[in-house]
């Protein structure tokens, strides 16, 4: 089939085009805005995420080291070297990029656990080198001059441009996504997840095939991390490489169901309202984080699959339409 | 100076390896990377506080205390998180004992908020030649050893420890000679949990702490189970030196800051080089 007559890839891009737009026709713009931000960050980091968890099967804890450190490079450019956005975005991955393939070359061959700790250890190694180099403005980090934002028409201005550009870049993840599942490349990538061994002995390449999903999933957080960032304004280490929000995502992927393309985009909408909602009750404000972890335990133990996997499972007639 | 900070490094190095071989029995046992084990150093931490500051108890004498209620915490989080999703792919237990984790944070800073709290106990200090020891720290080791010592006995001597290693070596003909893998399985997690709340009890006696104050010490078990070997727990003490002497070494030359950036990429060339650990056997 080809891939513009499947229902599955309209629901999703729909889906995302109706959460991008809402900032548009809602009352109060700033605000809604701030929260679709990030809603669309979180969907973006999730569905890049779910190319090397979900398909390829590899648990990553340092998914959110790309989204800092493409962060950090892209500040870098706009702070200190005047560089426009649109330079400032690319930037962020490509050497995003690079770091996930010189990554990949090494620590892809790890398998299961230890894969999953190296990442941990990665993210680690990587908010202690950012905190000692001084170029990078160390343990305070860098904040960006009120100037800067003047070339874009003013702040306001500013703050609709990351938004559009985030909401131009989830669409284009969501889209990526759905093409790596459905092609061949997608398929050796699943077949990797199931079983490693004799994926290679049916004729995948598999370290190839394992670097570039990983390459894949990292350029776009890379991105998001520059549009986030220079919408904040200021950047930290503590904020770029925080090992919770990596974990988090992987929560979000889980939710949605992983290894779909639905899947981590209803997650994250889910997640991020939920989170929302605890956050300003009166009864669950203090223990908020007790209570997502509750939520998670039942996840994992009863529902596996995820939303999008249930359904699927549950009502064969939706496969059709729940890609 | 670089003889003083060595062995101050040493000594806590000890109380590390406590903390990481709790990580690495449950590994070994029922290859589970448990997430909730900062959160549990930090219970720990917590414990021997209110022990001391709640009711004046001695600090070791609570710690027995704070085993026995490590253990039985333990048993509980394998029963309702683990257990179920035991035989599934790791990232369910990843995630499972992650929950955990979240929901101790979660109700620990809503009843202790994440200010810092210390013990404030000392035992003096005594010198040795040119360097000054604090006593505090020289009991964390002993006890260490102590606990490190008693853990071999129990796993080679008892036949519950017996057991453990059975299921440990093969789940599947452990159960057909009859020896209730479940429960073996609930009592090693237990015992895990029980390792990683004595450690962050000794901790409690010398460094302040908050309720999120687990987290590092957690990775630094990460770091130690790998330099040891997982799954290895005399291993993981000797682990512990290597990292504790590091600690003690590296401040002398280099600004502390790097300390953790030197430890975290000596682990991934580890995972690299030799993901069976140092002192693993074959890979």
């Amino acid at each position: 089939m080809k891939p513009w007559r499947n229902p599955g890839l309209w629901l999703v891009l729909t889906l995302t085009v109706a959460i991008s737009l809402w900032p548009l026709v809602a009352a109060n713009k700033a605000y809604s805005r701030e929260v679709t931000f990030t809603i669309l960050k979180a969907v973006a980091l999730a569905s890049s995420l779910n190319i090397l968890l979900g398909y390829t099967g590899y648990v990553s804890f340092g998914h959110i080291v790309f989204f800092g450190l493409g962060g950090y490079v892209g500040f870098y450019l706009m702070s200190v070297h005047n560089a426009p956005l649109y330079v400032a975005v690319p930037a962020g991955a490509l050497v995003s990029g690079l770091l996930a393939f010189l990554l990949g070359k090494a620590i892809l061959r790890l398998r299961g656990a230890y894969f999953a700790l190296a990442t941990i250890g990665i993210n680690e190694a990587a908010r202690a080198f950012i905190k000692n180099f001084e170029p990078f403005g160390g343990p305070i980090g860098m904040s960006l001059k009120f100037k800067v934002y003047k070339s874009y028409g003013g702040p306001e201005q500013a703050l609709w441009i990351a938004f559009a550009s985030l909401a131009a870049l989830t669409v284009a993840v969501l889209l990526v996504s759905f093409l790596v599942k459905t092609s061949r490349f997608g398929l050796g990538l699943m077949a990797i997840r199931e079983n490693e061994d004799a994926a290679e002995v049916m004729g995948v390449i598999t370290p190839n095939a394992k670097t570039w999903a990983y390459v894949l999933s990292a350029v776009f957080p890379g991105m998001v991390g520059v549009l986030f960032f220079f919408k904040n304004g200021n950047i930290e280490p503590p904020d770029a490489f925080n090992l919770h929000q990596s974990i988090e995502t992987i929560v979000m992927v889980m939710l949605g169901g992983y290894g779909t393309v639905l899947g981590p985009l209803l997650g994250s909408a889910i997640y991020q309202r939920l989170r929302g909602l605890l956050l300003v009750s009166p009864l669950f404000k203090n223990i908020q984080l007790a209570v997502a972890g509750v939520l998670l335990l039942l996840i994992i133990l009863f529902v596996p699959a995820g939303v999008v996997g249930w359904l699927r499972s549950r009502f064969p007639r939706l496969r059709r339409v729940l890609e | 100076m670089l003889i003083a900070s060595l062995t101050d490094g040493l000594l806590l190095g000890f109380v590390y390896g406590i903390a990481a071989m709790g990580l690495s029995l449950i590994w070994g046992v029922m290859d589970v990377i448990n997430l909730s084990h900062g959160p549990i150093i930090a219970l720990g931490m917590f414990g021997i506080y209110l022990a001391f500051t709640g009711l004046g108890w001695n600090p070791y004498l609570s710690l027995l205390l704070v085993a026995a209620v490590g253990l039985l915490l333990g048993i509980m989080i394998y029963g309702a998180a683990v257990h179920r999703v035991i035989n599934a792919p790791h990232l369910s237990t990843l995630l499972a004992t992650f929950a955990v984790n979240m929901i101790i944070i979660g109700i620990g800073t809503a009843v202790f908020s994440t200010s810092p709290r210390n013990v404030d106990f000392s035992l003096g200090s005594f010198s040795l030649g040119s360097i000054t020891l604090l006593w505090t720290r020289v009991a964390a080791a002993l006890a260490a050893v102590l606990v490190t010592a008693l853990l071999y006995l129990f796993l080679y001597r008892t036949r519950l420890g017996k057991s453990i290693r059975a299921v440990a070596n093969n789940r599947a003909a452990a159960e057909l000679m009859g020896i209730p893998a479940s429960w073996v399985l609930a009592f090693s997690f237990g015992l895990g949990t029980m390792l990683a709340a004595i450690s962050g009890g000794l901790i409690a006696t010398f460094f302040p702490f908050t309720i999120l104050a687990g987290g590092s010490y957690e990775l630094k078990s990460f770091v130690i189970c790998v330099l040891g070997g997982l799954g290895n727990p005399l291993g993981a003490l000797i682990g512990g030196l290597i990292l504790g002497g590091l600690e003690g070494i590296i401040p002398t030359f280099m600004e502390t800051t790097w300390v953790p950036v030197l430890e975290f990429i000596l682990f991934v060339i580890i995972l690299l080089v030799k993901p069976s650990g140092l002192l693993g056997g074959e890979t």
